[in-house]
């Protein structure tokens, strides 16, 4: 058992504090030009796409490294190391994995230089955590595929250009699973329309996607046709660390002790009211079992050891983290903190918006419940629902 | 960055998960919950000192192993899963306590003969049921003993007792010879971890310690830590059994656990072991190489089990059903051990707050 880095991974680590150092202003004083200024350094440094292999043009850092800039990146609060998340996170891997070689050519590249976004059209109005019963169908007529059907909840799809769709090629077969294929959609196509939803903290950024006769030429197809299932579980599972999540919470701890620090209750400090001291060492031991857990499962990837399913623990406390936090901070502030905005709000209202913006991060990859069968089932061996 | 056992380590574990299914199935552990068979208890002890686990962290010149925390850790991981009564984790306490507070004489004269097994301790810190605390030790120091101490672990059987005592502010770890105390057995909850009341009446001291408060906090933490690691174990064997009866009882034509209310509650408890158990590593880890960070580290680890593991002893009955009530069956033995881990070294609101108040 040993924390210490290597003198290489701390020399990455260092170069990485004086990049920050030098390329990175405090938040206020990012003017306008800052954001593509930022994009391009990244790139140049080889750290969007970091875990990628070096002939798609990513950085092929090591899984310690990629923690570590992971770590450092939320440390300082950096911005995204490029705009389209979905395109890095699973899209990209996902063509990597399944793509041809033009579609390696063609695609890879816009990703790792922000020109592109995607978006990722899974949900459908019925099939939501039971994402394998989808209906859009997709039918092969010559060398194009006409593509009919409707997706909700499509996060992106306002700002997007292109989508990575699952649709049902065969809908006569035994296992819902098969019979799936994944097509990778520009947005522009005719008869896609985007039509967004408003959430509950009044943003706009998911969407209801209609397809109606679209065309999409049969080189646009992400592998085998009726093989889409495999190649969206084997992107999905491109299971980033959460190393970079656990800094972020890190730093949300400390705002919130601060906040309790700042506040008042009946008329007394809240810092000396024993149900908060204790609802502040729970947020801490949440925060630091994630940290713990995500050095012991990074070690067993070290290791070369499989994971299995673990990454579901870190994202059950992820969501009840970022659940009861923002709750506990809108009731600790009393009517200061059900101000969105405001001179009376209680750090400007920031507190009263994560707690309406948390069911982006705790539904997106997959329900409380969804990660609960997934350690159930594939863990502890319990039979499937 | 490696935060995981080595080769060797795990060599350890499979050495002790071995030697607890041959020599202490559940049967034995009840006997000897209930004081029967001494003889029996003798020879598990004697062979556990053979084997090394008592010498683990006794420095090399003292006649240990000179291990640390880290690698005692999977040995007391697999006493808390077979729920072994023997006093290991009080054996380490007091070798932690001796070598760290000690003088050179000593720490000759105890660390070996802890390590050998000869020596057997209970230990005694606070008088206080519920306060971890200088203040919480009240036993008067001085040449010669006249009081009470209550909660003493592992106090019987024992061949010598280590207390602390205090004289104004200053504090002190006291060793005496369990045979000029009158030490009486108290009935607790959990039968595995033996609690005693000792009398004592002007017992000359055969060593004493003077200590800090922030060594009776080492100590107090060491403890913490070392509950946490048995809770692991105990929390695992409770799943494992749990969940194999999930998978087998059949109910409404269903193995119990297909639904989704018996599932999610088994896959809380993974979560929560998951948690405690990286928390506890690391802690273990500190108390060796970031003994700094050891106060948070161990809050951090012990307040967390406290609850999880209380909520899993709980569960893990009520998910059987009636049979979980039953006696004959094990998983009541887990539940009354979560009952005393919650308690031992500080309850979880204890340790929470002691996070807060870090800052």
């Amino acid at each position: 058992m040993d924390f210490d880095y290597t003198p290489s991974e701390q020399a990455f680590r260092n170069e990485v504090r004086e990049f920050l150092a030098e390329n990175l202003p405090p938040p206020k004083e990012r003017g306008r030009g800052f954001l593509a200024g930022w994009l391009s350094k990244v790139r140049a440094k080889g750290w969007v796409g970091f875990s990628w292999p070096k002939e798609y043009g990513g950085g092929e850092g090591s899984l310690t490294e990629q923690a570590i800039l992971k770590e450092e990146m939320a440390l300082h609060r950096a911005p995204p190391l490029g705009t389209s998340f979905m395109g890095l996170a699973w899209v990209g891997p996902g063509i990597m994995q399944y793509g041809t070689d033009e579609q390696k050519q063609r695609f890879i590249p816009d990703i790792l230089d922000s020109k592109v976004n995607w978006c990722t059209g899974y949900s459908e109005p019925n099939h939501g955590s039971d994402l394998a019963a989808i209906e859009t169908k997709a039918e092969r007529i010559g060398d194009h595929y006409v593509v009919n059907g409707q997706k909700i909840w499509t996060t992106g799809a306002p700002w997007a250009d292109w989508i990575i769709l699952l649709t049902r090629t065969q809908f006569d077969v035994e296992r819902k699973h098969d019979g799936i294929t994944c097509l990778l959609v520009p947005m522009d196509a005719p008869g896609v329309e985007v039509r967004p939803i408003e959430n509950m903290a009044g943003e706009r950024n998911f969407a209801e996607v209609f397809f109606t006769d679209v065309q999409v030429p049969v080189e646009n197809r992400l592998g085998e046709e009726g093989k889409g299932w495999q190649v969206t579980i084997s992107a999905l599972a491109n299971e980033r660390s959460s190393i970079g999540e656990v800094t972020q919470m890190f730093a949300r701890l400390d705002s919130l002790k601060a906040l309790v620090k700042a506040t008042r209750r009946q008329g007394r400090p809240a810092a000396e009211d024993p149900a908060v001291q204790r609802r502040i060492g729970e947020f801490e031991a949440k925060i630091a079992a994630m940290k713990y857990n995500g050095l012991r499962y990074l070690t067993k990837q070290l290791r070369g050891e499989p994971l299995s399913s673990e990454t579901s623990v870190n994202k059950l406390h992820r969501a009840s983290l970022e659940i009861e936090m923002a709750d506990f901070a809108v009731e600790l502030t009393g009517m200061a903190g059900v101000q969105l905005g405001g001179d009376d709000a209680a750090d400007g209202g920031s507190w009263a918006r994560s707690s309406l913006g948390w069911p982006g991060v705790v539904i997106g990859g997959g329900t409380p419940n969804i990660q609960r069968n997934i350690i159930a089932e594939r863990i502890l061996g319990l039979p499937k629902d | 960055m490696d935060f995981g056992f080595s080769e060797e380590q795990n060599l350890l574990r499979e050495q002790v998960r071995r030697f607890m299914a041959d020599e202490l199935p559940s049967s034995t552990v009840r006997a000897l919950a209930l004081g029967e068979d001494p003889e029996r208890r003798a020879a598990l002890w004697q062979q556990a000192a053979d084997l090394g686990w008592l010498a683990l962290i006794v420095p090399e010149r003292f006649g240990g192993v000179g291990l640390k925390w880290i690698d005692l850790a999977v040995v007391l991981e697999e006493c808390g899963r077979a729920l072994c009564p023997l006093p290991v984790l009080s054996a380490a306490q007091a070798a932690a306590a001796i070598a760290r507070c000690g003088n050179e004489d000593q720490r000759r004269a105890w660390l070996a003969r802890i390590a050998s097994g000869e020596a057997v301790f209970g230990i005694g810190l606070y008088d206080e049921p519920n306060w971890i605390d200088p203040q919480g030790v009240r036993l008067a120091g001085g040449e010669l003993l006249t009081g009470t101490k209550p909660f003493v672990q592992d106090g019987i059987p024992s061949t010598h007792l280590l207390v602390a005592t205090r004289t104004g502010d200053a504090l002190a770890l006291a060793i005496v010879a369990t045979a000029e105390v009158e030490v009486t057995a108290q009935p607790a909850v959990d039968g595995t971890k033996p609690t005693a009341k000792a009398v004592l009446d002007a017992v000359r001291p055969l060593d004493t310690l003077p200590i800090s408060s922030a060594d009776l906090d080492f100590l107090t933490d060491c403890g913490a830590v070392a509950v946490t690691l048995e809770a692991i174990g105990a929390a695992e064997a409770v799943l494992e059994l749990t969940s194999e009866y999930a998978k087998t009882r059949i109910q409404f034509d269903n193995p119990i656990g297909k639904y989704q209310g018996v599932k999610h509650r088994l896959a809380d408890m993974f979560v929560d072991i998951e948690s405690f158990k990286s928390l506890a590593y690391y802690a273990a880890w500190a108390v060796d190489d970031a003994v700094d960070e050891l106060p948070r580290a161990a809050s951090l680890a012990k307040a967390y089990a406290s609850d999880a593991f209380a909520r899993i002893g709980i569960d893990g009955v009520g998910l059987h059903g009636a049979i979980g009530y039953t006696a004959e069956y094990d998983a009541q033995l887990y539940l009354k051990r979560s009952k005393w881990v919650r308690s031992a070294f500080g309850d979880a609101d204890f340790h929470y707050r002691r996070i807060a108040a870090m800052g």
